[in-house]
């Protein structure tokens, strides 16, 4: 599979380069598994992303793949979903996932860590109203705990419950009983995860992808 | 100073003394007034001479009433002596917190061991050495096995690299440099030292430059230094064994013949990787049986522990039999074994193998600095200021160097960087200890002439590392304000968050198509839980994810802590989240609200009873005390609290949300009796607690997220004798509560009933559960 094809191509990869801060091998090898997805149509679609296999046995899956598909991560400020994405989208949302560079002053570090943990924030706000809601959370651990099986729902909620009264408890202190939490704001969800250092945590290596592999036939 | 702490001292000098006197008395020749007793009785036929039979030739001495028999228990006996007196050396340093607090204790116990040497020899005697195989068969392993038991997993693989990188290429750099240039220094030299030839050079070199995992431990755990250095430099310190092993075998083995040739070196290689993978291999194997082991041990939970240990003390010797790394085979061992074995054993085992293993660790870590304190004073020494000194500057120089180089190299690929900071703690933490030590003193003297100043070197070396790095490392860590151990309390989010980004990195990797790290953790995750687990864990545990294990012990903590603080006293503000169910549930504002009044007296008389219940349990708690032990001490009676932290959250939540609740209709007669029986003195009270529907622990509402763990608990085991439950009241949901959802309602009433069905003898108040449900302790 060729990397760096006509002119046209380069200059594209350029502008992305800069954009979205990959180097332009990686932009290649993102492009050909791009191509390889969608069956080297122009756009790609949620039904490309289920054909892949691996993908079968992780619980959150359908999150993942509706991410891709979520306008508030083109960092266009659009809203709403798609119903298919081209190569610059698709490599904007793999960018949320590159390692920070070597040297970068700490302002650097914080927008970045904004920048994911907003990325993941989108991913539990599924209505798009500013806040994770209880039922909101309650969906992501249920989907989390859903390959587990045995315990199902009950437990979800259970450790979901727990898990916003210590939002609460910790952003918003002590409450009167007829007052009513309306939600993790996003302001709160970066306060609580100060204790994973997502910046590093969150990232792929793209480098050390191996274009042989991208050329097994998982889809199909 | 008081006269209590006076008293003390006196009180621990004068039995410190004691048992001195009696260790070097021990040691003095006794066998005169030993051997007489003995042969008029057990020898008397055997040797042949005047006295063939037994009766007839017994002359008439008076009975021996009392007698002295020495030499029958000598070894036993002096055995248990220096144990003693290595535990009494280390009660001896918490008395005095003030040395203790500049010197560390390894230093504190060389001195003791030099000076019982001194008097020892001033006595006369012979000092006893540490011997090697003494060190290697019963002093070394328990701190080995502790270490690897309770190795953090995830920080130990994700920095897996660069360990290995420190601990092969640094130790090979190490022992090459320090090798060669010693031998240079030697054929500079002359006269003295033109006889130690280049073999015998890199073999010292090799000896010398593994760091020492009993002195890092020693130092290390001192100074409470943040996780990721910890695990450097102690990974480095236990995977460097298998380079130790080969290159002093190797060297060893050619060092008569005088030359080595590119296929003994290729052999090495080989060797090396033999040698490492073989000794994991091993551990592994044994792992998995004692896992497999512990999967029948439910009827016989007493010898639990003694699985894991002699599994374990197997699986080193098993590899020290073919000259593979005793060291990795240890570590490898418990690592393998440990999460399926936690997830089998019952509580108290769990705390056992925990307590045994620190006990023998603290005991081997101890007797170890004495002796080799002691055998300081004993060994034969050869001192030769050139060498010596060549050796402590030529290790410290190395070291530097090597950890410089390969961090330089190292950052390149890694995401978290070392900084320079880092890096010199790496560095100076490279202590050396009486592994060296040992390694030295197997060396045969008629092959190795030089051994004796090799000894004097290599104790110079540890000398120096363990007192003036040793004691100089606290100062200088807080000096660099290097990052301290962070004592956080993992939140629930925290972990939450950690699955899921577990999840989704494996989930991009995988549109990637792209095989990383991630991915193959997930196959290994899969794997495991798909036939390992089945295999090696009992019975339903092996379902349970780790997320849910997480909760389980996050609540099991919260419920003691809260009776800790004397929740009972201060009732309605004693839960740690002031904010509760009610707050974030959405409102209901269409439901119909029932509003039970209750009234204040009602409501004292509901606090009395639980703070009455509450006392009684922290009383019960207080005979389990806090330990020095570096693990959580959650440990004892933590489902009695439990139980009552359940309580008594419930109560809180429902003497909150009384207005959202309507009124539940009377209980079953087989429920108030289960509730009352569990109470004593809530038999009082009988007419005041059931006309109030706030004291009844609703356990199955979806509203609590503790209670559906319980129920769920119940419906998994259904063979788990019901009357352990005897402190818990239940109630059946009441049907016509107004929830949106229904349907998981129905379920656990269902269990809730049979359960129920009997209750079980009267309970006391407070009854340990037998065996720990759920609380699989993952990493």
């Amino acid at each position: 599979m060729g990397s760096f094809q006509s002119l046209p191509d380069d200059h594209q990869y350029r502008t992305l380069s800069q954009k979205t801060g990959f180097s332009l091998e990686q932009i290649a090898i993102l492009h050909n598994r791009f191509k390889q997805l969608s069956q080297n149509e122009e756009t790609l679609r949620r039904d490309d992303l289920k054909t892949i296999q691996d993908l079968e046995s992780n619980p959150i899956r359908y999150q993942i793949i509706e991410a891709f598909f979520d306008r508030r991560n083109f960092q266009k400020d659009g809203v709403g979903s798609v119903e298919e994405i081209g190569f610059e989208e698709f490599l904007t949302v793999m960018s949320y996932f590159r390692a920070p560079a070597h040297r970068i002053t700490e302002e650097q570090k914080e927008e970045m860590r904004r920048a994911k943990l907003r990325f993941l924030f989108n991913m539990h706000d599924t209505d798009n109203d500013g806040t994770i809601t209880l039922e909101e959370y309650r969906h992501v651990v249920e989907e989390l705990l859903s390959r587990s099986g045995a315990l199902g729902r009950e437990t979800a909620k259970g450790i979901a419950d727990a898990a916003m009264l210590e939002v609460a408890s910790i952003s918003v202190g002590p409450m009167a009983p007829d007052e009513f939490y309306e939600g993790i704001t996003f302001e709160q969800f970066l306060k609580i995860l100060k204790g994973i250092e997502i910046e590093t945590r969150m990232h792929i290596r793209f480098l050390n992808m191996d274009t042989t592999v991208l050329c097994k036939q998982h889809c199909v | 100073m008081s006269v209590r702490k006076r008293r003390i001292y006196i009180d621990y000098c004068g039995m410190f003394i004691l048992v001195l006197g009696l260790l070097v008395g021990s040691l003095m020749p006794l066998g005169g007034a030993a051997s007489s007793p003995d042969t008029g009785t057990g020898h008397g036929g055997s040797h042949g001479n005047k006295n063939p039979g037994n009766g007839t030739t017994y002359s008439k001495k008076p009975f021996p009433v009392l007698s002295f028999d020495y030499e029958h228990v000598r070894l036993p006996f002096e055995i248990s002596l220096w144990v003693l007196l290595a535990s009494l050396m280390k009660l001896g340093f918490h008395l005095i917190p003030r040395v203790s607090s500049i010197v560390p204790e390894s230093c504190l116990l060389i001195v003791v061991g030099l000076l019982v040497g001194g008097l020892i020899k001033m006595v006369g005697e012979d000092p006893p050495v540490l011997e090697s195989k003494i060190f290697f068969f019963y002093l070394l392993p328990p701190i080995i096995l502790d270490a690897g038991y309770f190795m953090p997993i995830r920080q130990f693989t994700e920095n897996l690299g660069t360990i290995l990188m420190f601990a092969v290429v640094g130790t090979l750099w190490n022992s090459f440099f320090v090798g060669g240039l010693l031998y240079g220094v030697c054929q500079l030299e002359g006269h003295k030292l033109a006889y130690v030839d280049l073999l015998s050079c890199l073999l010292f070199g090799s000896i010398i430059s593994a760091v020492d995992p009993v002195a890092v431990l020693a130092v290390f755990e001192e100074i409470h230094i943040n996780e990721l250095l910890h695990i450097l430099v102690f990974g480095e310190s236990l995977l460097n064994d298998a380079v130790t092993v080969v290159l002093y075998h190797l060297f060893e083995e050619y060092s008569s013949v005088g030359s080595i040739t590119f296929m003994d070196v290729f052999l090495g290689i080989v060797c090396f990787l033999v040698v490492s993978l073989g000794g994991i291999v091993v551990g592994a194997i044994y792992g998995i049986l004692a896992a497999f082991t512990s999967r029948f041990t439910s009827h016989t939970r007493v010898i639990e522990p003694l699985f894991v240990f002699v599994y374990s003390y197997m699986a080193y010797l098993s590899a020290e039999v073919f000259h593979l790394s005793g060291i990795m085979a240890l570590i490898a061992c418990g690592a393998v074994m440990r999460p399926y074995v936690e997830a089998n054993i019952s509580h108290k085992s769990h705390t056992t193998i925990k307590y045994f293993l620190k006990m023998w660790s603290s005991v081997s870590d101890t007797l170890i600095f004495i002796f080799l304190g002691v055998s300081t004073v004993a060994g034969p020494h050869q001192w030769n200021w050139t060498f010596v000194v060549a050796t402590v500057i030529f290790c410290l120089v190395a070291r530097v160097l090597g950890v410089v180089g390969l961090t330089f190299v190292i950052n390149k690929f890694r995401i978290v960087k070392l900084t320079s900071k880092d890096q010199f703690i790496i560095a100076y933490g490279g202590l050396r200890g009486a592994i060296a030590f040992s390694l030295v003193y197997l060396l045969n003297p008629k092959h190795f002439p030089m051994r004796n100043m090799f000894l004097t070197a290599i104790i110079t070396v540890i000398f120096f590392t363990v007192f003036v790095q040793g004691m100089t490392i606290r100062p200088l860590v807080d000096l660099l304000a290097v990052k301290k151990k962070q004592e956080t309390k993992r939140s629930i989010n925290e972990e939450i968050h950690t699955q899921f980004l577990d999840h989704l990195l494996t989930g991009i990797e995988d549109i990637c198509g792209h095989y990383g790290h991630h991915h193959w953790k997930d196959k290994l995750n899969r794997f495991n839980k798909k036939y390992v687990k089945k295999c090696l864990i009992a019975g339903e545990r092996s379902k349970e994810p780790q997320l849910i294990a997480f909760y389980h012990k996050m609540e099991m903590k919260q419920a003691i802590e809260l009776v800790e603080s004397g929740g009972g006293a201060k009732l309605p503000s004693a839960l740690p989240s002031t904010v509760s169910m009610q707050n974030i549930q959405p409102k209901k504002p269409s439901q119909d609200r029932a509003l039970p009044q209750l009234s204040k007296a009602r409501e004292e008389e509901i606090r009395k009873i639980l703070r009455t219940n509450l006392q009684r349990t922290r009383q019960r708690l207080r005979s389990y005390n806090r330990h020095t032990l570096i693990a959580d001490p959650y440990e004892d009676g933590w489902n009695e609290m439990l139980l009552k932290r359940k309580k008594m959250k419930e109560l809180e939540k429902k003497m909150n949300n009384y207005l959202t609740v309507p009124a539940p209709p009377p209980d079953s007669p087989t429920i108030t009796r289960a509730r009352l029986a569990s109470d004593p003195q809530a038999w009082g009270l009988k007419s005041v607690t059931e006309s109030i529907p706030t004291i009844k622990v609703d356990l199955a509402s979806p509203q609590s997220p503790e209670s559906v763990n319980v129920v769920d608990e119940f419906s998994k085991k259904g063979s788990q004798p019901k009357e352990e439950e005897g402190g818990l009241t239940m109630k059946v949901p009441s049907p016509a509560k107004q929830r949106k959802d229904k349907t998981p309602d129905e379920e656990p009433q269902q269990r809730l009933m049979r359960c129920l069905s009997d209750p079980g003898p009267a309970p006391e108040e407070i009854q340990p559960l037998r065996s720990c449900s759920g609380c699989a302790l993952h990493i």
